[in-house]
Order: structure tokens, then sequence, then C-alpha cells
């Protein structure tokens, strides 16, 4: 059996186009399910262990059944695609909605039925016109071969900010507010969408169900590294690699294979410093560990996870301090300003992170960098928080020497040379708290 | 047409949009998105009491949402729209090249216009090209593997068209 599930197809046909889908079998599967009682679908898709691909790796299944039924909540059910990919590295689902957009559309309308749902809202970041564009043409093809089977499908797009991608910032954002995160519980399944019993779930994650359905949840588990990690992953590889791009794989490929045999190895010459697993969120793994199988259980083993299976290819030329500035700079942008530890945390890690590239820092100053993500580290009401802190605590920590040696040296030891050297962040054109006036705490 | 040359069709337009949704107040992003083209890509004051008529909310509430959002622009923006990505896999590759040499040709700082009013310039956070970098949107539509030799070419055509 080939190893690629949800794009399968896509490189023999253009499945953008409803009656090639077809012919591949497709919406044969949405067919069958509406046949079956919901709680059927649901227990094919836990005897698969569909896990969230948005990055949580959270049980679909298990979701699911925290849905309450129409009996005991009345009000009309929703499902929430999750289209709004924007964390760093990450170009997963823009693939998966240019190319295999039925098969998105399909898996929605599975996800409907399972819980009993006529309503389906894509929620598409703003920046993707292309993939809107290619869901807008896939669904009115739907549409018009009437196998919407009653459901409505609304396409959203957001409007550039990374937070609507957490689930509760995206509800807000869908209701027409700004996209702040909310507190839990209640959680969607509660009160989601309107306040409404709302599932949610990743465009990958959700394109993933029609294969399940077609290969029987126990087919299904078995590819992969089961028990935990079943199925495939689009790895996102980037950073300094020969040849960048989506990958559809199994779950347990080593991190080495990835970076050496899909994307070619590091090009011109140069040696691999460090990669990070699965977006900029994630803490940050050194060259010595890269045999590393690339699953759940084998990521958490080294404190780090596969998250949204964003693979950035780091070389020798970048300087560590650059690279933690970057993140935290791109988090504070992001940061929606609701949570005192997050929206003033990342404030602080910037500018200390500043003084140490300046060469302006103390040894100490690298200690309150680690407290100060240790503040933020769990104590937000969403994870955007935890985006920051985990990343820039793993460079300090595996890289102490490098940052150590900014201090020593009285200034970044690359000397302008590091390929991350002046990289200019967008936090001054359209800040939503401008960065405070005074100086770096001591 | 401007909104202000005829309301009832931009009411009409937001209207339709928001049927979709249980509630109308979800269509204040679109609405947001077509007073923004409507307004030649920025949105003037003017432009919020006019969602805000469309949608029942007020101008506040309609401008309290789009500031938060980084594709709404509050000031003027040139006839085109220059975005280079500088987060990090695009930094890792060289974005910061390809954003010096935009400023160099354009003669304006990151968040400019050209004095002709035809190139804004802006660096923008990931916007999901990572594996063929430097992504460059151009209005919206992204020019994937830009290097800083590109960008000369890539104003030429621009201002050619």
């Amino acid at each position: 059996m080939s190893d690629v599930l949800v794009l399968a197809g896509a490189d023999e046909r253009d499945l953008t186009q409803l009656d090639e889908y077809r012919a591949v079998g497709g919406y044969a599967q949405v067919e069958r399910a509406r046949g079956l009682e919901p709680p059927a679908i649901i227990e094919e898709l836990n005897t698969a262990n569909l896990r969230g691909r948005g990055g949580a790796f959270f049980s679909t299944g298990t979701k699911m059944k925290f849905i309450p039924s129409q009996e005991q909540n009345p009000k009309p059910h929703y499902v929430c695609v999750n289209a709004d990919e924007s964390e760093p590295g990450t170009f997963k689902d823009r693939e998966i909605m240019n190319r295999v957009p039925h098969r998105l559309i399909e898996g929605s309308l599975i996800a409907a039925h399972a819980i009993d749902s006529q309503h389906v809202f894509i929620y598409i970041r703003g920046e993707y016109l292309d993939a809107f564009e290619s869901l807008r043409a896939a669904l009115d093809q739907v549409r018009d071969a009437e196998l919407l089977g009653g459901v409505t499908v609304v396409l959203h797009r957001g409007a550039g900010a990374y937070i609507c991608g957490e689930e509760s910032g995206l509800l807000e954002s869908l209701e027409g507010k700004r996209g702040q995160a909310r507190s839990r519980p209640p959680f969607p399944a509660v009160s989601g969408l309107y306040a409404s019993p709302t599932l949610i779930n990743n465009v990958e994650t959700i394109a993933t169900i029609p294969k399940i359905l077609e290969l029987g949840g126990t087919e299904y588990a078995k590819i992969g590294a089961p028990p935990d990690s079943t199925g495939t992953r689009l790895f996102c590889v980037s950073g300094n690699v020969v040849k960048g791009g989506n990958f559809e794989l199994p779950m347990g490929i080593s991190m080495r294979e990835v970076i050496y045999d899909l994307a070619g190895g590091i090009p011109d010459g140069h040696s691999l410093k460090a990669v990070i697993p699965g977006g900029s969120s994630m803490p940050i793994l050194t060259a010595d560990q890269i045999d590393v199988p690339l699953d759940h259980d084998a990521l958490r083993a080294l404190d780090t996870f596969l998250g949204a299976a964003a693979v950035i290819v780091i070389d020798e030329r970048a300087c560590m301090v650059q690279l933690g500035l970057r993140v935290a700079q791109f988090y504070m942008h992001e940061s929606c300003g609701k949570c005192t530890p997050c929206r003033e945390g990342t404030r602080w890690m910037v500018q200390i992170l500043e003084a140490v590239e300046a060469g302006e820092a103390t040894h100490s100053q690298l200690d309150l960098l680690l407290d100060v993500c240790d503040r933020i580290l769990g104590k937000c009401l969403c994870p955007l928080g935890d985006a920051a802190a985990m990343p820039v605590a793993s460079y300090v920590v595996k890289f102490r020497d490098e940052f150590r040696a900014h201090i020593d040296h009285g200034g970044c030891p690359f000397g302008g040379e590091s390929s991350l050297d002046g990289l200019f962040a967008p936090v001054d054109q359209h800040t939503h708290h401008p960065v405070l006036e005074e100086g770096v705490p001591a | 047409m401007t909104i202000a040359e005829n309301p009832a069709d931009f009411r009409r337009e937001v209207e339709a949009i928001a049927a979709q949704y249980p509630e109308s107040r979800s269509a204040v992003l679109p609405a947001l998105r077509i007073a923004q083209e409507r307004h030649g890509g920025w949105l003037p004051p003017e432009a919020f009491e006019e969602v805000g008529d469309a949608l029942g909310l007020t101008p506040a509430y309609c401008k309290g949402v789009a500031t938060f959002y980084d594709m709404f622009h509050l000031a003027p923006v040139g006839r085109k729209l220059l975005e280079v990505c500088t987060n990090i896999c695009c930094g890792l590759r060289g974005a910061q090249d390809v954003l010096d040499a935009f400023e160099r040709e354009l003669g304006v700082a990151p968040g400019e216009t050209t004095s002709d009013g035809e190139f804004t310039l802006r660096a923008v956070e990931c916007i999901g090209g990572c594996g063929w970098p430097t992504v460059v949107a151009i209005d919206d539509r992204h020019r994937l593997s830009v290097s800083a030799a590109d960008v000369p070419e890539i104003l030429k055509e621009l201002r050619d068209e």
C-alpha cells in the first residue's frame, strides 16, 4: 500500500475537479457514512487512533464524543474546520486545500454526520487567497452535484492574526470579534460557536477521515508508529535544505531521513546545527538528536513535540540568540494581549534577547530570561504564551555557551556573518501594543 | 464604484454575506474586506460607519475589530502592496537581502509608500510558503523562491502592468 493517504492521487490526477476526485472513490465514503449511525463513525476513528494534526495531537474520536446529543442540547451543532494555518514553518494545510480540496470537504461532511450537525464553517487564513479560491471552486462543484446532503458549508476568510489558529480565538473571530482567546471551561464541545456545541479540527485531521473509512480503522492503525502515532503526516520541511516542501509519510520516519533523504540534505557544504521538529513554537533539537523517529512518544522523550510536523533545518551559520529574538518578536507581535504573562512576558523576552545580542546583558539576565519563560508557561488562557516560552528556553538551555559568548564577547560572536543577521521584524509597522520604552530589567 | 456613490449596493452585498451566518456580526471581517477594496486598499474613518450601518454595529466596534487584524490597513497604501516574509524560515535563506533589495530599488523603508503612490513595502510575519523561501506577496498573490537578484525584474514587471 502506498504511503500517501491525504494527498493520494493528487500526483496523477487533478483532484481539484469533482469528476476526477470521484474517479478515485471520492464522496463514496460520505455516502457510506450517512448510512451509518454516528457512533459507528466515531468508533472507526477511535480504532484508527486518529489524533489532531494541528499540533495538540488530541484524539479526534474523543473530541467528537464530547459533543452532546441533540436531545441533550437542542441548539444547532457546528463543525469548524481550522484552516488558519499560521505557525511559522507550516504550510501543509495550504497544500491540502490547493490540491485535494474535495477530500477536505468530504471529511467535513463525514464529521458533520458524526456529530449530527448541519453546519460546517471553514475558517481559512486570510493570506491563503489561493486556498480559499480552490475550496470555493470545489464547493461550487459539490453544491451543483447536490452532494452536500442538506449541510451548509460556509467558507470564512480570516484577516491576518496568528491567534485565530487557536480554537477559541478562531471562534471569537468567526463571531465577528477581535480574535482573543477564551477562558475554558466551557470547552467548544459544550459551548463553542454562538455558545453551541462545536467540533473544531485541523484541515489535515479532517482530510484524513475519508481515507480512514475507506481503509477501515484497523488497517489505518497499522500505518505509522502504532499504537499512538498511527497514520501519515505531511511533513513541512524548510530552512537550510536542498529541497524544501511537503512530504507525506508514515509517522515514525527518522528526522535524519527527512533531512537527508527527502529534503536532500544541507546545501553548499554547510553542516547541521539544530532542527525544530514541529513549527517555531516547539523546543529545538541539536544535531546529535536527529536519529529520533518522528512520532509523538519519541519526541516527548526528548522534551519536544511533533506539533504541526514542520521541520525547520538550521545550519551552522545561524546565531541562536538571533533565532530566539526573531521567534520572540513573532510571538510578541501575535500575542492577543489578553493574558498578562504572554502580553508582557513576550516583551520582556524580546528586550532581554536584544540586550544579549547587543552584548549589553549580564549572565544573570540569562537566568532572568529563563525565569520569564517559566512565568509564562502554563499560566495563560491559550498556548500562545507557551509557544514563545518553550522554544526560546530550549535555545538558552541547549546553546548556553553561545548565549554566554555574546555576553563575554560584548556582542555577537558571529560578527555580522550570521545567516539571521539584522533580520527585520515587522513589530513596529502594525503593533497592537507599543513596545515598552523602559530599559531592560537588571 | 465607491461606497458613497452607491451605499445601497454595498449594503446588499454585506447583507447577502451576513445571511450565511446565524448572527450577522460574523460578517464583519468580510464586510471590512469589501470596504477596504472599495476605498482603494485601506479603511478610512467613514468605512467604519459604512460597515457599522450595514451590520447594525457601531463604527467604534468595527474599528476595534479592524485594528486587531494585520490585513486591514488604517492608513493609505500604494496601488500595489509588496509584502516580504521575514520570519525564520525565509530569514535563514536570505529574506533580509530580498527586503533590502526592495528598499534599495524603491527608496522606501518597510511600512512606507513610494512618493508616486505606486508601491507600499511591508515586512510581514510568516505567510505559509516556508519550503520555498523567500516568499513575497504582491496584492495577496504569493511569489515563491524570490532572491534579491529577482527584485529589479519583479518591479519592472509590475511597473509595466
